[in-house]
């Protein structure tokens, strides 16, 4: 349906293309189903659970201790902004199973987070270095209204799957819809795809 | 409790009334095309398509009672460098057609069977999914306490100020709270009524006294320093993560 009054504010021309249906923002919107949650680092732990079974648990100290990962990209909220040229700094979940000293698994990963978040992706969308833990945002530690101190950081699908407040990845064979999932957005997620809801 | 309807299809709605609410917001009714069942809190996508093919999207809250399935209100504020509202403003009139889909949006929402003790706060037009809430509240006639706390700019920016003022005279399970954040040269009658103050910790505790305890719910949208803010206060004084929902706009 076209509204023949409708121009639109268009923007200079970005250096990339934006997703179907997103615009461009520069601020960095917050957008949480809750308030955010009181998480110190003192106390906060990150474990992986494979078939059920626990594989491995990191400390705030010991994920830092790990090796780092820098990463520039771009990001899209399902609420149709989207955000270019962002850092990130983290740990790959390639980096975490390999200090556990496991196999890369196959299936589905549940993310669970402080304050009771939750959302799922398939297993192959957080591993090859498409998925990270990441603690620094543009060079400064991520603030708690943006998932800090530690949020899951899968920036090829939509920014809901990037839970923040993350505490624990659990792989597993089924693939179980997450908080905004059970609510009707999409079980993957690809903006590209425009995949916001079920059956888009 | 969970909604795990598909999102509908785009739908073309045609706009039966344009109201000038204040000077930033204009109230839209659109007609569906078909009755749209819809919980109180939940919003809608609305596309904009130019004649070259350039489309926009953005979200609205619904602001009307879900007891009417046949429209939906949304309350548009004029944002400056918005497409979506400088458009909605500047030309959209009566009878003309609008592309939407929804409802969306499952936890922001408020059941007609919740008859507990609520707590509802609003920063400017993040009052529009809560009044929502508020009108299905009254036409489920609980006597349950609730509370409205209303955050705006100025006396003029006031949303649904009479249906508001009405609600809280004739309601005695009705507590209204009105607090601008900037002066305003007019007096409203009212005790709970605050000037130059943005909504802080003694006002949330007066609240809770207006509610006679720690409340069983509590919704809170607006800007998300406004939502942040408020969302820690209510963490503060005991209540649990889950029971407090949000729903932040704008960076």
């Amino acid at each position: 349906m076209i509204n023949n009054k409708f121009f639109g504010r268009r923007r200079s021309e970005p250096a990339r293309s934006v997703p179907p249906g997103q615009y461009l923002e520069d601020g960095f919107p917050v957008l949480s189903a809750g308030p955010t949650p009181r998480v110190d680092t003192a106390t906060w732990d990150f474990s992986i659970e494979i078939s059920g079974a626990m594989i491995g648990t990191w400390s705030w100290d010991s994920l830092n201790a790990l090796p780092q990962t820098d990463i520039h990209t771009d990001i899209h909220c399902v609420t149709k902004w989207s955000k270019q040229d962002t850092d990130w700094r983290g740990v790959t979940i390639d980096t975490l199973l390999e200090d556990a000293g496991v196999d890369s698994p196959t299936g589905f990963v549940l993310a669970d987070c402080d304050g009771g978040y939750t959302t799922n992706v398939p297993a192959a969308d957080v591993i090859d270095g498409k998925g990270l833990l990441v603690h620094t945002y543009n060079g400064e530690p991520l603030t708690p209204e943006h998932g800090g101190p530690v949020r899951l950081f899968i920036p090829h699908l939509y920014l809901w799957k990037s839970a923040k407040w993350i505490r624990s990845l659990k792989f597993m064979d089924e693939d179980v819809p997450g908080f905004w999932e059970r609510y009707g957005y999409h079980m993957y997620g690809d903006p590209w795809r425009e995949q916001r809801y079920t059956n888009d | 409790m969970v909604n795990t309807d598909p999102v509908r299809d785009w739908q073309i709605a045609t706009v039966t009334s344009v109201h000038v609410e204040t000077p930033r917001v204009k109230l839209f009714r659109l007609e569906l095309p078909a009755n749209t069942r819809f919980r109180a809190g939940q919003y809608f996508d609305v596309r904009l398509t130019a004649p070259d093919g350039y489309q926009a999207q953005r979200s609205y809250s619904v602001s009307s009672s879900p007891s009417d399935p046949s429209m939906i209100e949304l309350a548009i504020e004029l944002i400056s460098d918005g497409e979506m509202s400088a458009y909605f403003h500047e030309f959209v009139e009566l009878g003309d057609q609008i592309e939407l889909r929804g409802p969306i949006g499952g936890h922001f929402t408020l059941s007609q069977n919740f008859i507990q003790p609520l707590l509802l706060i609003a920063g400017g037009t993040g009052l529009a999914p809560v009044i929502s809430m508020l009108r299905q509240r009254q036409s489920v006639e609980t006597t349950a306490p609730t509370v409205l706390m209303f955050s705006t700019r100025t006396e003029a920016d006031i949303l649904f100020r009479e249906e508001l003022m009405q609600l809280s005279e004739q309601d005695t399970n009705f507590h209204l709270v009105i607090t601008l954040t900037r002066s305003a040269s007019g007096e409203i009658p009212m005790e709970t009524y605050f000037e130059n103050r943005r909504i802080d910790r003694p006002m949330i505790d007066s609240a809770i006294n207006l509610l006679g305890n720690v409340p069983a719910r509590a919704y809170i949208c607006g800007g998300s320093g406004f939502v942040e803010t408020i969302g820690n206060h209510l963490l503060d004084i005991g209540m649990r993560h889950d029971d407090v929902r949000t729903e932040r706009f704008g960076p």
